[in-house]
C-alpha cells in the first residue's frame, strides 16, 4: 500500500495564501528577522506540512496566521489572504470571530490547551454553545457523537472527567475533538504528537489524516519529522532559518528532494528497515544560525556539502520556481550530482562482548498496591548495547533509577560484577561502585547545574573520581572529552544556559564517560532532542562506547533509533520484559504483537521502503488497573479469549537469547509476516 | 570549589559589600572604644560605597525601577559611612530648643529646624541612618544565615529533619510578631545584638519556609541525581549544587525582607524598646517628637524622620521589584 497521501483535485479558490511574509521580534532596542519572505497557498481540504529543526519559524508561522505574535512579535510585511479577506486588516471582534469559528489550532501540550478545573464535558459543549449559540442539551449530543468520532471509547465517562485523570493520548484527542467542533475550514497543528508515544503518535496522525478527509478541512501541519508528514500531506514544505528552502509536492520530495538541507533532513532519520553497519546515520554538520547571526548569501551555506565559495555566499539566494509547483532555494539545485553515499562500514573496533556484566533478576517495585516493574529479568555483557525499549509507564526508567540506587527495588536483584545494586541506596554505595555507573539523563535542560561552567562540572568528575589530581592535567582531560563529544574548547568556560539541548546532551554524555564508568546507563537521552540533532547525539555515543569498550544500557522508546545503536533489545510492556534478543531478530518475525505494534508505528521516511499496516486496537490501560494474565491482551489484535487474558504467557526461546512471552502458537508467531520490506530497484 | 561557587556570583560585589558593611558595624559599635581616630575605620568605606553603586547601576541597567531604589538605598549608605566627615553640627549637643526649620537661633542656621532639646534635626536624621542600616542588615543577614541553612536541611533531607524544622518553624510563627520582639527584648535586655536575635527568630522561619519550598523543587533536578549518583555528600549537594539555583528568588526576598526589618527595628525604637536614646536615632527621633508634633508648626519633627525612614524602604522595595523584572527578562 503506498504510504504517501493521495493528491486531491484542485478546485481554484485558495483558502488561504500567506504572500512575502515576514516577521520580526523585537529583543530591546533590536529586531529580529525570525521569519523572510514566506509564501503559501492553502487549497480546499489540502493538508500542507511544515518542516524543519528548532529555531526556523515554522512554529512563528502559524502564529502569525492566527495573529497570536504577542507583544513582541511584529508581522513586518506581507498578507495572509484567509477566504480571500486579509486577516491582519480585521478589527478585533471579526479576528476572534474567525480564530473561534474558522480557524483553529492544535498544539504540542494537550495539558496547556485543557483547563485543569473543568470537566470534559463542559469544555467540549462550550465550543459549540458559544459559536453557534445552540442549547445545552444540543451541545452536548454533539460533543458525545465527536468522542465518537476521534475513537475515544467510554465517552459518558470521559465527559465527566477532568483532563488530569486522561493519558497523554486521550487529552490530544480531546483537543482535537474541541478543534472540530467549531467546523473550522483550516486547522493549524504545532507538533500535536511530539510528547506522545510512538504507538499514540501513529494513532493521533492516522485519526487526523481520515479526519481532514472526512470533514474536508485544510491543514497545516507542523513538525520536525519529515517522515510523520510523508503519510498526511499533500505537499511539504520545508524552513531554515526562517526561510523557505524548499516546497514540493509530498511524492516528488521524498523521492528526489532538490535542497540539500532536505537531503541532510531524510539522511539524518533513522531508518529502520536497515541495518546499522549498512547505513548509518548521517548527522547534519553544526548548528542552524541565530537570527542575528545568519551568514551570507544562503544560510545554509556553512553546513552544505555542496557550498562554492564566492558563489554561494554572494548575494541572497532567491527561490527558484521549477516545474510542478516545485520551489527551491538553492543556486546549485539543478546542477548537484548527488552521491549516493555507498554502504560504508563503521570503522573502529568491533568488540565482540565479553563476560555478563549485570545480571538483572525477577527485579520489582511497586508503588503501594500497584506495581511499576513484575519480574524483569535480563543480563547484560560487558562491551554491548543493550537497549531497554517500551512506552511510557512501562517501567523502564524504573529500572534505570533502581540501578542507580535513586530509588530500590521491592524484591529480586541486580547484580553488577556481583556487587548487589537492587536495595543499596546511592548513599551506601562503596566508591568503587559509584565510579563503575554513571548515568545519561532524559531531560537536556535539566540536567546540567545551571550555576556552574560546563567545564567545572566535568572537572568535578574527573576530580571525585580521582581520574586526574593534577590541575593541569584535570584541565588537559576536560578538553580532551569535550572533543571527544565535538565541541570546541571554549564552550568550557560556558555556563548551561548559552548552551542548545543537543549541546547540553552531549556535555552530558562528555561528564558520564569522565570517570571511566563500567556501565553507563542513558535513560532516554535524546527524545527531546530534533530528529537531525538525535542522529548526531547517538553516533557520537555510539563511537564512545565503542572507543571506551563500556557497557551501554539504553533507554528508549524509539526502534528505529534502537536499530542504530543497539547489539540486543529487550522490550517491556507495564513491567514485563516481553521480548528480547539481538537487534536483527526483533526487527524480523517472530514477533510479540507489542513489538509488532511497535514497529508498525515508526513512519518511514525512505520511499523504498514499506510498511505493512497494523495496530493495536485501543489505547493502554492506566498502570494502576492492571488485567490478569498477559499485561498486553486488552491491545492485542491476536488475543485468544479465555486464555490470554487469564493465564500468564508462557516464555519460549526461539533462538538462544531470543526469547517472546506470548500464548500465540510458536508456529503462528513464526509465521507473521515482515513489517518493512526494502523494495528493490 | 565550594568556596569559590559561594562567592562566585560577583565575587567583586560580595567583597565591596563586606567593605562597607564592617567598618561601619565597628564604627557603630565600639565607637567609645576606638576613641577620637573612630572615624578612621569609615576611610575605605567611602569609596568602596561609590563603587558599589557604580557596579549596581551598570547590573541595573534596564529597570529604571532598580536603578531608582538603588539610588536612594546607596545615598543613605554614602551619608552612613561618611557623616563623620560632614561640616555637621553635634547631633547631641543642646543648642536652641524648636527652632522651625529654615530659621537661625544663637548663631546656628537650622536648615531642618531642631527638635524640643535643641538639637539639630538634619544633624540628627543624617547620623540616624547608620544604627537602622547596621541593625537592619545584620538582623537581615543572621535570619538568612539561619533560615538558609534551616531550610535547606529540612527540604533536601527530609524525613524527621524536615519535621523538627517545620515544627519549630510553625511554632515561631504562631506568635504574633509584636509579641515576640516584646518577649525576647524584656527576657533578654534591650540591645542592637537582642534586636538581631529578636528579628531572626522572627524572620528566619519564613525564610526556611520559601528556601524549603525551592529545595523541594530543585532536588528533583537530574543534575542533583548526577551529582548523587557521584556518590557527592549531602552538604555538598545543598551547598554546591543546589543552594546557587536558589538564589534568584531569594535575593529578591532578601530586598524586601531588609525593608521589613527596617520598620521593624524603627518601630521597636519607637515602642522604646530596642536601641536606646542618645544615640541618634529615626525610630527615636519619632518618639521624642511625638508630643510637640501634636501642634501643626512643630509637625516636622516626626515628618521629616519618617520620610527618610520612607525613603529607605521604598529604595530597598524598588531594587527587589526591579530585580524581579530583570530576572523575569533574561
Amino acid at each position: 500500500m503506498p504510504l504517501e497521501a493521495a493528491p486531491r483535485a484542485a478546485p481554484t479558490a485558495p483558502l488561504l495564501e500567506v504572500r512575502h511574509l515576514s516577521v520580526a521580534y523585537s529583543l530591546g532596542a533590536r529586531a529580529l528577522p525570525v521569519v523572510m519572505d514566506f509564501n503559501l497557498t492553502l487549497l480546499p481540504g489540502e493538508s500542507h506540512g511544515l518542516v524543519g529543526e528548532s529555531g526556523c519559524g515554522k512554529s512563528t508561522v502559524a502564529l502569525a496566521i492566527m495573529q497570536w505574535l504577542g507583544r513582541q512579535g511584529r508581522i513586518t510585511s506581507g498578507q495572509l489572504l484567509f477566504k480571500g479577506r486579509d486577516l491582519r486588516l480585521l478589527s478585533g471582534d471579526e479576528l476572534r470571530r474567525t480564530r473561534g469559528a474558522q480557524v483553529a489550532m492544535i498544539y504540542q501540550e494537550p495539558m496547556a490547551s485543557l483547563n485543569p478545573t473543568m470537566r470534559i464535558g463542559a469544555q467540549l459543549t462550550e465550543v459549540p454553545r458559544y459559536n453557534e449559540g445552540v442549547s445545552h442539551r444540543a451541545a452536548r449530543a454533539r460533543a458525545l457523537a465527536m468522542l465518537n468520532r476521534v475513537q475515544l471509547a467510554d465517552a459518558l465517562r470521559i465527559m465527566e472527567a477532568y483532563p488530569h485523570q486522561l493519558s497523554g493520548g486521550q487529552q490530544q484527542r480531546i483537543v482535537i475533538a474541541m478543534a472540530l467542533l467549531s467546523n473550522p475550514s483550516l486547522l493549524l497543528l504545532d507538533e500535536p504528537t511530539t510528547a506522545l508515544d510512538v504507538t499514540v503518535e501513529a494513532g493521533i496522525v492516522d485519526l487526523i489524516g481520515s479526519l481532514s478527509a472526512e470533514y474536508g478541512m485544510s491543514m497545516l501541519y507542523i513538525s520536525h519529522n519529515l517522515a510523520l508528514l510523508r503519510t498526511i500531506c499533500q505537499r511539504i514544505t520545508v524552513m531554515y532559518a526562517g526561510q523557505v528552502v524548499e516546497t514540493a509536492e509530498t511524492a516528488a520530495l521524498f523521492a528526489d528532494p532538490h535542497h540539500p538541507y532536505t537531503r541532510e533532513l531524510l539522511a539524518a532519520m533513522p531508518q529502520p528497515a536497515v541495518h546499522k553497519h549498512a547505513q548509518p546515520l548521517r548527522a547534519i554538520p553544526g548548528q542552524p544560525p541565530a537570527p542575528d547571526a545568519r551568514p551570507p548569501g544562503c544560510a545554509f551555506g556553512p553546513r552544505c556539502g555542496y557550498f562554492v565559495a564566492g558563489r554561494c555566499d554572494a548575494s541572497d539566494v532567491p527561490l527558484k520556481v521549477e516545474s510542478g509547483g516545485r520551489q527551491t532555494r538553492c543556486l546549485r539545485a539543478g546542477e548537484i550530482a548527488w552521491q549516493v553515499s555507498p554502504p560504508e562500514l563503521i570503522d573502529g573496533p568491533t568488540r565482540s562482548p565479553g563476560a555478563t556484566a549485570l545480571k538483572v533478576r525477577s527485579l520489582s517495585k511497586s508503588y503501594g498496591p500497584v506495581s511499576a516493574n513484575e519480574c524483569v529479568t535480563f543480563d547484560v555483557r560487558a562491551g554491548e548495547t543493550v537497549a531497554l525499549v517500551g512506552e511510557s509507564g512501562s517501567g523502564k526508567s524504573t529500572v534505570a533509577r533502581i540501578l542507580m540506587g535513586l530509588t530500590q527495588a521491592t524484591s529480586g536483584s541486580a547484580a553488577l560484577d556481583g556487587v548487589e545494586l537492587a536495595q543499596l541506596p546511592v548513599g551506601r554505595r562503596p566508591a568503587a561502585t559509584l565510579r563503575a555507573l554513571q548515568m545519561i539523563f532524559q531531560n537536556p535542560f535539566d540536567t546540567l547545574n545551571p550555576s556552574h561552567t560546563v567545564g567545572a562540572q566535568i572537572a568535578r568528575v574527573i576530580r571525585k573520581f580521582r581520574i586526574e589530581r593534577d590541575k593541569t592535567r584535570i584541565d588537559a582531560r576536560v578538553q580532551e572529552l569535550l572533543a571527544q563529544v565535538q565541541l570546541p574548547a571554549e564552550l568550557a568556560s560556558r555556563r548551561p544556559g548559552q548552551l542548545s539541548g543537543g549541546q547540553k546532551q552531549r556535555v552530558a554524555i562528555a561528564r558520564a564517560f569522565a570517570g571511566q564508568p563500567q556501565l553507563v546507563v542513558a535513560d532516554e537521552p535524546v527524545s527531546s532532542l530534533d530528529v537531525s540533532v538525535q542522529a548526531t547525539v547517538v553516533a557520537l555515543l555510539r563511537d564512545i562506547q565503542r572507543e571506551s569498550g563500556t557497557t551501554l544500557l539504553f533507554i528508549s522508546h524509539d526502534l528505529a533509533l534502537v536499530r542504530q545503536l543497539a547489539d540486543r533489545v529487550i522490550v517491556m510492556y507495564q513491567g514485563k520484559v516481553i521480548e528480547q534478543g539481538t537487534v536483527e531478530e526483533l526487527f524480523a518475525p517472530p514477533y510479540h504483537p507489542y513489538t509488532e505494534a511497535l514497529l508498525a508505528a515508526i513512519p518511514i521516511a525512505d520511499p523504498r521502503v514499506t510498511r505493512r499496516k497494523m495496530r493495536p486496537s485501543v489505547e493502554a490501560p492506566s498502570v494502576s488497573l492492571p488485567p490478569t494474565g498477559c499485561r498486553f491482551s486488552s491491545r492485542c489484535a491476536y488475543r485468544i479469549r479465555g486464555t490470554c487474558e487469564v493465564q500468564e504467557p508462557p516464555v519460549r526461546e526461539f533462538a538462544p537469547g531470543h526469547r517472546i512471552a506470548c500464548h500465540l502458537p510458536a508456529q503462528e508467531l513464526s509465521q507473521m509476516q515482515p513489517i518493512f520490506e526494502v523494495i528493490r530497484p | 570549589m565550594l568556596a569559590r561557587a559561594l562567592v562566585q556570583p560577583g565575587r567583586w560585589a560580595t567583597l565591596l559589600v563586606l567593605l562597607v558593611w564592617l567598618p561601619l558595624i565597628a564604627y557603630v559599635m565600639f565607637r567609645s572604644a576606638l576613641g577620637g581616630a573612630a572615624s578612621d575605620v569609615l576611610l575605605p568605606a567611602v569609596p568602596a560605597v561609590v563603587a558599589l553603586y557604580a557596579l549596581g547601576l551598570a547590573r541595573c541597567r534596564g529597570s529604571w525601577v532598580a536603578s531608582v531604589g538603588l539610588t536612594l538605598v546607596c545615598f543613605w549608605f554614602v551619608i552612613a559611612v561618611a557623616v563623620p566627615f560632614l561640616p555637621l553640627t553635634d547631633p547631641d549637643k543642646p543648642i536652641a530648643a524648636l527652632a522651625l526649620p529654615g530659621t537661625t537661633k544663637h548663631g546656628v542656621h537650622f536648615i531642618l529646624g531642631s527638635d524640643a532639646r535643641g538639637r539639630d534635626m538634619l544633624s540628627r536624621t543624617l547620623w540616624g541612618c547608620q544604627r537602622v542600616l547596621v541593625w537592619g542588615i545584620t538582623a537581615t543577614a543572621a535570619a538568612y544565615a539561619v533560615g538558609v541553612v534551616l531550610g535547606l536541611l529540612g527540604g533536601y533531607l527530609g524525613g524527621w529533619c524536615d519535621d523538627v524544622v517545620s515544627f519549630i518553624g510553625n511554632l515561631l510563627l504562631s506568635f504574633p510578631v509584636m509579641v515576640l520582639f516584646i518577649l525576647i527584648l524584656n527576657l533578654l535586655g534591650q540591645s542592637g545584638f537582642n534586636i538581631v536575635i529578636a528579628v531572626t527568630s522572627s524572620s528566619a522561619p519564613m525564610i526556611m519556609r520559601i528556601v524549603r519550598g525551592l529545595t523541594l523543587e530543585a532536588k528533583n533536578r537530574d543534575y542533583i541525581h548526577a551529582a548523587q549518583t557521584r556518590g557527592e555528600h549531602p552538604l555538598w549537594v545543598m551547598g554546591v549544587e543546589l543552594l546557587p539555583n536558589v538564589r534568584g528568588p531569594l535575593i529578591v526576598d532578601a530586598c524586601l525582607r531588609l525593608g521589613y526589618t527596617t520598620v521593624a527595628i524603627t518601630t521597636l525604637t519607637f515602642l522604646g524598646l530596642g536601641l536606646q536614646p542618645p544615640d541618634p536615632d529615626w525610630g527615636l527621633m519619632i518618639k521624642e517628637g511625638a508630643t510637640a508634633a501634636l501642634l501643626w508648626k512643630y509637625s516636622y519633627l516626626i515628618t521629616i524622620p519618617a520620610l527618610a525612614v520612607s525613603s529607605l524602604i521604598l529604595g530597598f522595595n524598588m531594587i527587589a521589584d526591579g530585580m524581579r523584572e530583570l530576572s523575569g527578562r533574561s
